[in-house]
C-alpha cells in the first residue's frame, strides 16, 4: 500500500488513480529530478511541467504538450491514424503483450500522437512523441504516422512541427524498425523540396534512430533547456571507449554550442517561438 | 563628419570600438529579430550572426559579421573574423532563405577571415570561395552593406549581392592597409600612405562602381545620430522600396 503510493508519487503528467481515501491526498507531490525540492503537482503543472526552483523541465505527455502549445481545442488527430496496427514481424508475443498493456495503461496507441492543431491561430501538422510509451520508441506504426503527417504537411501546404523524444529505433521490430529512419527522412526530403517549413523540436531524451532521422532534419531546430540529445547512448560510448564523459555531453546546450541546433527555447516560450518562426517564413 | 577625412582617418573610424557593430543595427533597422545558430557540422561560430527578421510584413534573412565592443565581447566572436564554419553556417542560412523566398541582408564588418593553424586545416580558403560560389547562384535577393571594415576574402565571402552598399565611414579593400604596406614596401608602418594609394574610400568604390550606393552618415559623428540617421535611411530608401 505505502509502496503503491510513493510509486504514485513519482508518476507525472496524466491524472493520479483516484483514491478511496479522500482525505489522504496521493500522488499530489512530485520530486524534482534535478534539485530534489518537492513540488506541489498542480503548482508544477501550472509552471509548464517545469520546475519553479531550477528550471528543471520535466517530460511531458504527449498530450500536455500538445495542450501546451495548441489553442484551446483546435487540435485534432489523424483518426485515420488510430487503427494502424504493427505485424509483429519477429513474432515476438511478449511485444504484443506490452504493447497492449501499455496501451491500456496510458490510453495512447503508439508512441507518437498526430494531427492539425493551430498555433496562435496559424494552423500546422504537429506530432508529438511520447517518451512514456514504450520509451517513444520508432517502429513501424510510429515510422507510419510521421511520414503520413509529413505528406499531410506536404498536401495542405501547412508548417510541419514534430517534437521528438525517443529512445531511437524499438528493437522489438528488428530491421522494419531499422527502415523507418529511410522512410521518414525521404518524407523530410519530399517536404524539404515542396517548401515546407519544417520544425523539430528536440526533447529529452533525443537518441538513435530517431537523432539520426527526422529529428535533425528541421528547416529549423530547437530544444528545450537541459534536454539529452545524442545519437549513441552515454554508457555505450563510455564502453566503447573506455572513457569518462566530459560534463554537460549531449545536453541541449552541448548541442548548440557545436552547431546542431537553432536555438534553446524555455517550454513557457515555445508557443510563442513557434508561432513567430511561423510567421518568419509565410 | 566633414568630407575632408584622409582615407588613413576614414580607416581608423571604421575599425572604431565606438562605431556601431551589426547587431546594433539590426536591432534598430528591424521590427522583429530572432537569432539562430549553428552550421550543422561542428560548431556555432560567433563571428557571424544569422536570423530571421522582419519589417512589417516583409521577412528577412541576416546573415552578419559581428564584433564586439570590448575585450571580453571580442574574445567570444573572435574579434570578428570569421572562421570556415562561419561561412558554412552563412550558406546555411542564405539557402534556407532561397527556400522560403526570403530576401537576404548581409551586414560586412571585419578585419578579415581568421588566419590561423586550425582554420587553414579545415579550409578558409575553400570555404570563402564556397560562400561565394553558393551566393552567385542564389535566386532570392541580395543586399550587401559594408558597416565598417571589409578586408579581403572575409568580407567579400558574404558580399556577392545584388545591391552593394557602404557606409560613407567605412572601408573596403583588399587586405588592410598595414597589410598593403609591409607586402609591397616590407614597411607595415607606411600604412597611411597605403591607406590613401589603395583607393579604399566608400567614394573611391563607388567611382570604380564596385559598389551600388554611399550611405551618408551624420556630420557630428556619434553613436546615437549614426543610430538615427541609419535606421531612418535603411528603412525608407533601401529595404522599404526594394
Amino acid at each position: 500500500m505505502i509502496i503503491d503510493k510513493i510509486k504514485k508519487r513519482s508518476t507525472i503528467g496524466e491524472e493520479p488513480a483516484s483514491s478511496s481515501h479522500a482525505d489522504i491526498p496521493v500522488g499530489k507531490w512530485v520530486k524534482c529530478n534535478k534539485c530534489g525540492e518537492i513540488i506541489y503537482k498542480d503548482k508544477l503543472h501550472e509552471n509548464n511541467s517545469v520546475c519553479p526552483l531550477c528550471n528543471y523541465h520535466f517530460r511531458l505527455s504527449a498530450r500536455r504538450r500538445v495542450w501546451q502549445i495548441t489553442d484551446e481545442d483546435s487540435f485534432k488527430p489523424f483518426e485515420e491514424l488510430q487503427n494502424i496496427k504493427t505485424v509483429n514481424p519477429l513474432n515476438m508475443p511478449e511485444y504484443i503483450d506490452k504493447l497492449t498493456s501499455l496501451q491500456e495503461k496510458t490510453g495512447m496507441t503508439e508512441a507518437v500522437y498526430c494531427g492539425i492543431g493551430k498555433i496562435k491561430g496559424e494552423e500546422a501538422v504537429i506530432c508529438v512523441m511520447n517518451a512514456n510509451f514504450f520509451m517513444g520508441s520508432m517502429g513501424s506504426v510510429v515510422g507510419e504516422r510521421i511520414t503520413y503527417s509529413i505528406e499531410k504537411a506536404i498536401e495542405l501546404k501547412l508548417p510541419l512541427i514534430i517534437f521528438s523524444a525517443s529512445g531511437g529505433a524499438r528493437m522489438q521490430e528488428g530491421i522494419i524498425s531499422l527502415m523507418q529512419m529511410a522512410k521518414t527522412s525521404s518524407a523530410v526530403a519530399k517536404a524539404n523540396e515542396a517548401g515546407i517549413l519544417y520544425i523539430s523540436i528536440l526533447t529529452d531524451p533525443t537518441y538513435g534512430g530517431v537523432t539520426a532521422s527526422f529529428a535533425t532534419l528541421g528547416d529549423v531546430i530547437l530544444a528545450e533547456p537541459g534536454a539529452m540529445i545524442g545519437f549513441a547512448g552515454t554508457r555505450v560510448i563510455e564502453q566503447t571507449i573506455n572513457q569518462k564523459l566530459p560534463n554537460g555531453f549531449q545536453t541541449a546546450e552541448f548541442l548548440l554550442e557545436h552547431g546542431f541546433i537553432d536555438k534553446i527555447v524555455e517550454r513557457k516560450d515555445m508557443k510563442d517561438t513557434l508561432y513567430k518562426l511561423i510567421k518568419f517564413n509565410k | 563628419m566633414s568630407g575632408n577625412l584622409t582615407a588613413w582617418e576614414k580607416v581608423e573610424i571604421a575599425r572604431s570600438p565606438n562605431r556601431p557593430t551589426a547587431l546594433e543595427y539590426v536591432d534598430y533597422i528591424f521590427d522583429e529579430f530572432m537569432e539562430l545558430h549553428g552550421d550543422r557540422t561542428s560548431t556555432d561560430d560567433k563571428s557571424m550572426v544569422c536570423g530571421l527578421a522582419r519589417i512589417g510584413e516583409q521577412n528577412y534573412t541576416i546573415v552578419a559579421e559581428q564584433k564586439g565592443r570590448n575585450t571580453k565581447e571580442n574574445i567570444e566572436r573572435n574579434f570578428g573574423m570569421p572562421n570556415p564554419e562561419s561561412y558554412k553556417k552563412g550558406i546555411r542560412f542564405m539557402k534556407q532563405a532561397e527556400k522560403f523566398g526570403r530576401p537576404i541582408i548581409t551586414f560586412i564588418d571585419t578585419k578579415g577571415a581568421y588566419p590561423g593553424i586550425t582554420a587553414e586545416e579545415r579550409g578558409q580558403g575553400e570555404a570563402i570561395a564556397r560562400s561565394m560560389f553558393e551566393m552567385s547562384k542564389l535566386k532570392t535577393p541580395i543586399i550587401v552593406i559594408v558597416i565598417g571594415e571589409g578586408s579581403s576574402g572575409g568580407a567579400l565571402a558574404i558580399g556577392v549581392g545584388d545591391k552593394i552598399l557602404m557606409l560613407e565611414n567605412s572601408v573596403y579593400s583588399v587586405l588592410s592597409p598595414e597589410g598593403f604596406a609591409s607586402i609591397l614596401w616590407k614597411d607595415g608602418s607606411r600604412k597611411e600612405e597605403a591607406a590613401e594609394k589603395m583607393k579604399l574610400t566608400a567614394e573611391d568604390l563607388y567611382g570604380f562602381k564596385v559598389i551600388d550606393e554611399i550611405i551618408k552618415e551624420p556630420i557630428r559623428w556619434s553613436r546615437k545620430n549614426c543610430f538615427r540617421k541609419c535606421w531612418r535611411k535603411f528603412k525608407t530608401k533601401n529595404y522599404r522600396n526594394y
